[in-house]
Formats: C-alpha cells, structure tokens, sequence
C-alpha cells in the first residue's frame, strides 16, 4: 500500500502547516483508488479545524465532511485520506491520533518547526491492532 | 422496516466492498444491532466496550445527526437511509505528555506490570514515575522505607542526602541498610541496596550534611522533596528551600510512638511554616536518639511519604496537601487535621519577611545562648572516685524505669527528670552527687534543679551512661 502525491501537494500542506502555524491545520486528501491497493492524492481540500479550545488538537466536523464528499463525488474523486501538521512534534502519530483512527484512511502528518514545514510522513491504522503503521509515500514529481 | 446503511469508504472492507446494507428494524439502534450482527468486525470501530457509540463515529438518519433527534431511540420508516459519517481528530501530543516522556522497555513492562493493571497509573503513569527526580533528605528511618518503595515502584532517579556511617543502632528501623554494610556510609549502603532492589533506578549521592549554602543549588535540580530528617534546623530549611524553589515538600516525622505526615507545596497550599511558625526550645523535643522510636513506625510513616510521593508524580487521588495525618501506633488510630495557608506565614504569606535561606541553627536556638552548663565529670573520673569514695558518692539516674532497665550503673538510684523536683527532699543536701542519663543532656537539666534547690555538690556524668558502658564497662548493654 502506497499513498502517492505530488511534491506539489506536498508543498501545499507544509504550507497550510505554516499558516497555521503555532496551532495545527488539517484538511482532506482527495483521490482515487486505482484498485491496486494503492491511493493517488489529486487535489487537497481544507477543512476548518472545529477545535478552537486547543491548539494541539484538530476536528473535521461530520456536517462538513458530507459536504466536501458530495462535493467530490461530482468529480469522480473520494476522500482517501487527511493530513494534520504537528507544530514543533514529529510527524508520528500520536496517541490521540491512533485513538481517532478509522481504518483504511491514510493519515499524512507534516512536523511544522518553528513555523516552518519539514517532513512528511503518512501512517494507516493497523487492521488488527489499535497502532498506527507507517504508510510507503511517493512523491511524484510534476511533469 | 426495511432501512439502508450507507457504509463509508473505510469501513467497506468489513461488509465485503458493499458501499450500503439493507437492514431492517424499527429503531436505529436495532438497525445497527442487526449491522454489528451480521458485520462484526465493524464493532470494534463503531461502538465503545460499554456498547455506546464512539465518539467520533456519527450516525446520520437522512439528513440529521441522530444525536439532534432520539439518539439510537429514534425511530425509522421504510426507506429511510442511515449513513455512517466519521469524524476526523487527531493532534499532536499536549506538551508534558507520553510522547516526551521516556519509554518503557519490555523488562520494565513486566516489572511494574501490577502497575500498568491500574487506570490510574498505567503506561502514561508508569512513565512519568520514570521521569520523575525526587530528593530524599537522609537515608535514615524515614528515608529506608520511603526510597526503596520509591525504587521498587520505578522512580526514574532518586537523590539521597547524607552524611552519617551505618550503626548498630540504625538496624531496628533502617531497613535499607543491613548487618553487611555496617560502618559504611550510608549513602553507599542505600545506593547498593536499592540499584539491587531495582537496576532502572539513578541514585544521585549528596554526601553532606544539608546547610543554607547548598540547599538550593541542591534541591534545584528534583521535582518533589521528601523530608527525611529527624531535627528541627534541617526542617525548617529544607521547607524555606522548597517554597523559594515552588517544590512540593513530602513532610514526615516520627517520634516514639507517634508519627505525623502531610505535604506541604506553598503554590497548592500550606507550608511547615504555615503550622509551626517557630520552632520548639532546644532540647524541649527529645530525638530519636534520645526519646527511643519503635522501629515500625517510621516503616508506616515513610511509607505514607513514598505513596504521597508517588501521588504527585502520577496525578492521581487527594493529595496529604493542606491536611495533616497524625498517627499512633499504641492505639491504632490516625487523625487527621485540616491546615490552612497562614496568611501572615513569613516565608509563603501575603507579605513575606525571608526571601532567601537564613541560619538555621541559630534560628532554632541551637549553639546561640546555651542551656544550663553546669560541671561535668568524665567516665574515668567518675569510676576513681567511686572507687575511692564508695557509698559516699551518690550517683542518681534520671533516665525514665525502661532505659534502666537495659542498663544502669551499679549503686546508682533511679529518680526519672520529670519526678525529680518532686522527690527533691529524698536526697541528702551536702551529699556530693552526680548524675547521669543517656548521653549527659537530660542530667544536666537535673543538675540545674538541684543547684537551684541549693544543692552545691553536684556534677553531671559527661556522656551519660554510654560513655561509661564504652570506656568503664564493655560489657553493658548500649543502645
């Protein structure tokens, strides 16, 4: 299983990190599922974090996940996945995280240090076990 | 009523790929009993172990939440649509939390495995007691049981301040310490003791007596310090360095058969200042040394302390702060008294008169205008002239009936202190007297009463009857 995104995209969510910036950003990983297994990233959609009381904590309200999937279904594309920053953490999953977890979805992290973006990692929820397993990611490239 | 699911994307590869199910029920809480029934891998996503819905999984009827509606009460119609919709959370680690602190290794997940059963302390809990660094003042009565609970229970680091050599007298209480390690000092005895008790554990040695000019540099560098002490100055100190530092400080003190325990944290509550705002008169409170201890009671103190200790660390349950804990081993019983922050406290009051670490000492009289000094007869002496003199020379014990009973010196007469003024006329005024106690403090207060009863021949025997069991009589019992 490999979540496969653009270095672009990439790019986007570091900067969404950083905007955010000491508090965390999230938003949704748009794509498809080519039937290999795999996931392929096409587009990001922000989400507004409906956590205001902490910033280490974020929420995609239920309301407006409907909202956004509906959205994407008109375009041939599901939601595969979300991405959150950690401000000054790793990108590894947090216990919060792996308690939140659903299954199947892949899970980008972006650590954000000192207001800027660094790396990436993606994790999914283990099928049998409430632990988070680190995801391969490809970064594609753009033509 | 036949109803559909509309399953979202992650939880497909529970009901084999299908995006819905048709389900019926007159509820949605049987529709999604009757899901769970025929697709039970998705339980453990959807429902808490108590058989409610997990929080962050939401129920749509239609087009509203079911929570705005009856809940898994609410009732359904023939094609109405339940969709399952999730919310998405997550965040990084609040600050202090697990992930900075240090891990557990598979051995030590077997160790404190009785632990990790218990909610309240737990992984999270365990590891915090890992992280912790806790100061123990003395390695004595109090500090054996408190540091090796604190060592078996997995406190990361632990920090002894001493400077006395294990003695056969320390053995009745001092459990740390044992018969092997005899005449050595105690904090090596202790650190040999506890890293056996417990490999993890750090001991840090301060080998030295605590004094106003290393205290704080000292207690500095622990979260929590547990008072182990047995005098009044090292008390007083270390309560003014821990509410300078803002540390909780783990009280304990024992004496005979009676013991107290509270924690004194000035950010939280009251100080020892707070309840004893001056110290008693030198040598109105006896020591262990000279008033005896039952070696129990510091077990059950101390162990107070470790559990208070430990309370800090893990957050858990009321903690001793603002209450004080009085114990009596004869009758069993425990008291307990509520402290309240003394407003005029001078060191945690509103407006504080110390602002740093005073002499201590001096502050508790000790070495300022001594107590009656009257003349001294050394052992040797004492024996030359009984030798010479016999009968002639009266020698008075005024130890209490039980010391007596272990030892006392032949052709001496048993007159406790506290019924000396009482019994006065049964003594000779012109006999030449000498008086003698444990180790010459309380015979000198008896040579202050019978000088002020007019008596002009008296003399205290210096060092008491120790003195004379170690030099005169290696036989006799010492203790």
């Amino acid at each position: 299983m490999t979540l496969r995104i653009s270095e672009g995209l990439l790019e986007e969510i570091r900067r969404h990190g950083e905007s955010a910036y000491p508090a965390e950003c999230c938003g949704v990983l748009a794509g498809r599922v080519p039937g290999n297994g795999d996931k392929e990233v096409v587009r990001l959609a922000p989400a507004v974090n409906r956590r205001t009381d902490d910033p280490h904590r974020y929420l995609i309200a239920p309301d407006d996940l409907r909202r956004l999937e509906t959205d994407l279904r008109a375009d041939g594309l599901e939601i595969v996945g979300y991405y959150h920053s950690h401000p000054d953490h790793p990108a590894v999953p947090s216990g919060f995280d792996t308690e939140h977890a659903w299954p199947w979805y892949s899970y980008l992290i972006v650590r954000v240090e000192d207001g800027r973006g660094r790396e990436a990692a993606s994790w999914t929820l283990d099928d049998e076990r409430p632990v988070m397993r680190f995801e391969s990611l490809e970064a594609l490239s753009e033509v | 009523m036949s109803v559909t699911v509309s399953i979202p994307t992650p939880l497909r590869s529970f009901t084999g790929g299908r995006e819905a199910v048709e389900l019926t029920g007159s509820t949605v809480g049987e529709v999604i009993d009757g899901l769970l029934a025929t697709h039970g891998g998705l339980k453990r996503h959807l429902m808490q172990e108590d058989g409610r819905l997990r929080n962050f999984v939401n129920l749509y009827l239609n087009d509203t939440d079911i929570r705005h509606l009856d809940s898994t009460d609410t009732p359904v119609r023939e094609g109405d649509v339940l969709t399952i919709v999730p919310s998405i959370a997550g965040g990084r680690p609040a600050v202090e939390t697990k992930e900075e602190l240090p891990k557990l290794s598979h051995a030590e997940v077997l160790r404190y495995s009785r632990h990790l059963l218990l909610p309240e302390v737990g992984v999270e809990g365990q590891r915090k007691l890992k992280a912790a660094r806790v100061l123990t003042i003395g390695a004595g009565g109090l500090g054996s049981p408190l540091s090796l609970y604190l060592s078996a229970a997995g406190v990361g680091t632990i920090g002894i301040v001493d400077f006395d050599v294990v003695d056969l007298t320390n053995l009745q209480r001092q459990i740390v310490h044992g018969t092997s390690t005899l005449g050595r000092s105690k904090l090596e005895s202790a650190k040999a003791r506890l890293t056996d008790l417990n490999p993890n554990l750090n001991v840090e040695s301060h080998e030295s007596r605590l004094t106003a000019e290393n205290a704080l540099d000292i207690i500095r560098e622990y979260d929590i310090v547990v008072d182990g002490t047995d005098n009044f100055p090292t008390r007083y100190l270390v309560n003014d360095a821990c509410v300078l530092l803002g540390k909780p400080n783990v009280y304990g003190s024992i004496f005979r058969f009676e013991g107290q325990a509270s924690v004194f944290y000035a950010k939280e509550g009251p100080c020892y200042r707070c309840l004893y705002s001056e110290p008693p008169p030198p040598g109105l409170v006896p020591s262990c040394a000279e008033g005896g201890v039952l070696g129990v009671l510091p077990g059950i103190i101390g162990s107070i302390q470790a559990l208070e200790t430990i309370k800090l660390i893990i957050g858990a349950g009321d903690s001793l702060i603002g209450r004080l804990v009085l114990f009596d081993a004869l009758k069993l019983r425990f008291r307990e008294l509520k402290l309240r922050k003394d407003p005029s406290c001078p060191i945690c009051g509103d407006q504080p008169t110390i602002h740093e670490l005073i002499d201590y000492e001096a502050f508790c009289g000790i070495g300022a205008a001594p107590a009656y000094q009257g003349p001294e007869v050394v052992a040797e002496q004492l024996k030359e002239e009984r030798d010479e003199k016999g009968d002639d020379l009266v020698l008075i014990d005024v130890r209490e009936p039980h010391e007596w009973e272990i030892a006392h010196i032949d052709g001496a007469r048993l007159i406790p202190l506290g019924q000396l003024p009482d019994r006065i006329g049964e003594l000779d005024g012109h006999a030449e007297i000498v008086t003698y106690c444990h180790k010459g403090v309380r015979s000198m207060k008896a040579l202050e009463i019978l000088r002020g009863a007019g008596f002009g021949k008296v003399r205290s025997l210096a060092g008491g009857v120790d003195a004379w069991a170690s030099r005169i009589e290696p036989g006799m019992a010492r203790y």
